[in-house]
């Protein structure tokens, strides 16, 4: 290859690059903008804040409201994907590794779950969760958030495991490792990516559903945030909530970027490489 | 260390397949014995059946006298080598090669001496640090074994360890594993598919098709006596030649001309329900060019004339093809070996025979040329029962034995 095409090349790339991230940040930006403008300048239109102010996150760290729904969140979300994570992680070890009878449904099943239009589902859950008493409760949050994500932990990490080579547990097994020995030391540090991959998957699910957030909840007992942003009302009733909803959205935007940043060095790729013959 | 007997061995799948019927086997304290045949023919299932990775259907299993059927592999203290290596890639080799150990709870020191030791047997000292992935084929294959020969266990399973390697490095690492495997003194069973592997490694062969035992004996043994058409024509490179004969007044009628045949024989096929139709097979190296045989020789055999196709001139003698009119001789047996050298669909016209002359000969391409071969060499197979019925209690006896 010439170095001419190779110059080339990378402008272009570059300057699809730089569309990309452009496109795809300039609603988060704009938020971001909003977030720091005073209630006077906030319709202005202006991309860059004529007067800068942090009032807006003053004021929804001023009372418990946005604090109590960010704990709540964190807890949901938390708990969910790891319950999600680890029995998803059972499942489509099963699925990749045995043969056992009803497996093609038990898969069909999960694919159906996940097809299913969640809003259809919500009035019954209402109705089943208040006669359960799990209505405004976390598990009344986490326990539908589990069964929506699980499709999905499934699917990623069955497609992880099928990756790992099938000797290689054989190899434990000989090398006396149990079982548990051989899928605990051997297994799942090769499938670690996969693990994590899912993880934040199941966690950006957990952490930005509005709907079953909405409707099965009531008060700031277990409301997070994105239901109870929508709760949000200005100083007085006249006023508009609009720059602390966007500084809110800025503040629960943070743990996302940040668990993506913490585990994206372990997503690393070919971490199963040489393990057989290359 | 120990000794490992299969007794009646069979492994049957739930949809009624059978993988491996009946075997027999017992391997002595020490030994080295090779499963070798053609793929499905059972040899890896028996080997995962020994390791404990497959559960045997029925029969008994017993390694140093005690039954091991229903142990876990790992209270079976038996260790293996995989054709894929599967060499943790998390871990460097250090940790691979310890890994069997630290699982067994040896203490630190212990184990840091015995992969020390075992990666010096195996010069892999300077490697000792790094991850699988930054390691060539060979190296890998060696920490494999390394892996296996670190905690010194009863018996060595090996399965196709150096079918990834190249030609070259194959060769190599044969006698590496020969030489191991003397050393360490341990009981080897080694699975191939390879047949030159098969008879320069094992002090046994194990012989198999579709999930039985052909013939089982030291490589020689089953070079030069094989029980039948299957053991003759899978054993030998190039594999021995086989034509149609036709048992007529007391000769066989062949390509070849009409082979005499001895009082023995003779008797055998007397019989009422003695098959009319037989195959010759005889091997290469029991040809010679007519020319240079001396008289005292040319009486053991017989001669034909036949035009030459190819002649490849390996230095040390000539392999010479001949073009032979004829009945192509045909067998299940043949066709199954034909399968697994993937020739099925390659037939040609005529048969060809395969002969190795000596490299004196002037045998040059498209001449016709006469050929000597010796009587006291040939097989003659049954077709139906592929049975080698010159074999007189388990010694081949050629045509001509009375």
């Amino acid at each position: 290859m010439a170095t001419e095409t190779t110059t080339r090349a990378k402008l272009r790339w570059g300057l699809l690059d730089v569309i990309v991230v452009v496109f795809a940040f300039i609603p988060v930006l704009w938020i971001a903008s909003l977030s720091f403008k005073t209630p006077a300048t906030l319709a202005d239109g202006k991309f860059w804040p004529r007067e800068w102010t942090l009032d807006n996150y003053r004021t929804i760290f001023a009372t418990d409201q946005f604090i109590r729904a960010l704990v709540n969140s964190i807890g949901i979300a938390l708990i969910a994907t790891l319950v999600a994570v680890v029995l998803g992680a059972m499942a489509a070890y099963a699925i990749s590794r045995l043969d056992f009878p009803g497996k093609k449904l038990l898969v069909g099943v999960s694919l159906l779950i996940a097809m299913f239009p969640q809003v259809s589902l919500v009035s019954p859950l209402f109705e089943i969760e208040r006669q359960l008493g799990l209505f405004d409760t976390w598990p009344g949050l986490i326990l539908p958030y589990i069964t929506f994500a699980l499709p999905l932990a499934i699917y990623t990490l069955s497609a992880f495991f099928k990756q790992i080579p099938w000797d290689l547990e054989k190899a434990a097994k000989m090398d006396g490792a149990t079982q548990g020995q051989a899928f605990r030391r051997v297994i799942a540090p090769l499938a670690a990516p996969g693990l994590f991959t899912t993880a934040i998957l199941v966690f950006i699910f957990c952490w930005n559903d509005f709907l079953f957030a909405i409707s099965l909840t009531s008060t700031e007992r277990s409301r997070t945030v994105p239901a109870a942003l929508s709760f949000f009302t200005g100083a007085s009733q006249f006023e508009d909530p609009t720059g602390a909803i966007c500084a809110a959205a800025v503040v629960i935007t943070i743990p996302i970027i940040l668990f993506v940043l913490f585990f994206q060095r372990r997503i690393v790729s070919g971490l199963t490489s040489g393990a057989v013959k290359g | 260390m120990a000794d490992i007997v299969l007794d009646k061995v069979s492994k049957r799948y739930p949809d009624g397949t059978v993988a491996v019927q009946d075997v027999d086997l017992e391997i002595a304290d020490g030994e080295f014995v090779i499963l070798v045949g053609p793929s499905g023919c059972g040899k890896s299932t028996t080997l995962n059946m020994i390791a404990g990775l497959e559960d045997i259907s029925s029969g008994e299993l017993r390694i140093a006298g005690e039954r091991v059927n229903d142990k876990a592999p790992r209270d079976r203290d038996i260790a293996m080598v995989f054709q894929s290596y599967a060499l943790y890639p998390n871990m460097t080799v250090r940790e691979n090669m310890a890994f069997p150990l630290r699982l067994a709870k040896v203490d630190k020191e212990t184990i840091d001496s015995k992969v020390e030791e075992a990666a010096k047997v195996l010069e892999l000292t300077p490697l000792l640090d790094r991850k699988p992935a930054n390691l060539s084929g060979g190296q890998r294959q060696r920490v494999a074994m390394g892996r296996a020969i670190v905690r010194q266990p009863k018996a060595f399973l090996m399965d196709e360890p150096l079918s990834n390697l190249d030609a070259k490095l194959r060769v190599q690492m044969r006698t590496v594993v020969s030489r191991l495997q003397k050393q360490l003194g341990t009981t080897t069973v080694y699975v191939t598919h390879d047949q030159t592997e098969a008879m320069t490694l094992g002090d046994r062969v194990v012989i198999m098709r579709g999930g039985a035992v052909q013939q089982v004996g030291p490589p020689q043994e089953l070079y030069d006596h094989p029980r039948n058409l299957f053991v003759a024509g899978f054993i030998g490179s190039p594999s021995m030649n086989f034509l149609h004969a036709a048992v007529e007044d007391g000769k066989l009628r062949t390509a070849l001309g009409d082979v005499p045949i001895g009082e023995r024989l003779r008797r055998q096929l007397d019989g009422a329900d003695a098959p009319r139709e037989l195959i010759l097979g005889i091997r290469p190296e029991h040809f010679e060019d007519a020319g240079l045989v001396d008289d005292d020789t040319r009486r053991r055999g017989m001669e034909f004339e036949a035009p030459v196709e190819i002649v490849e001139s390996m230095g040390s003698d000539k392999y010479v093809y001949f073009t032979v009119e004829g009945e192509r001789a045909s067998a299940a047996e043949l066709e199954e070996l034909a399968a697994d050298a993937g020739a099925a669909d390659f037939t040609g016209t005529g048969a060809s025979l395969v002969t190795r002359l000596s490299a004196e000969s002037p045998v040059r391409e498209g001449e016709n040329r006469r050929v000597w071969f010796n009587l006291e060499k040939i097989h003659l197979f049954d077709p139906s029962t592929g049975r080698n019925l010159t074999l007189h209690e388990g010694r081949a006896s050629g045509a001509l034995a009375d």
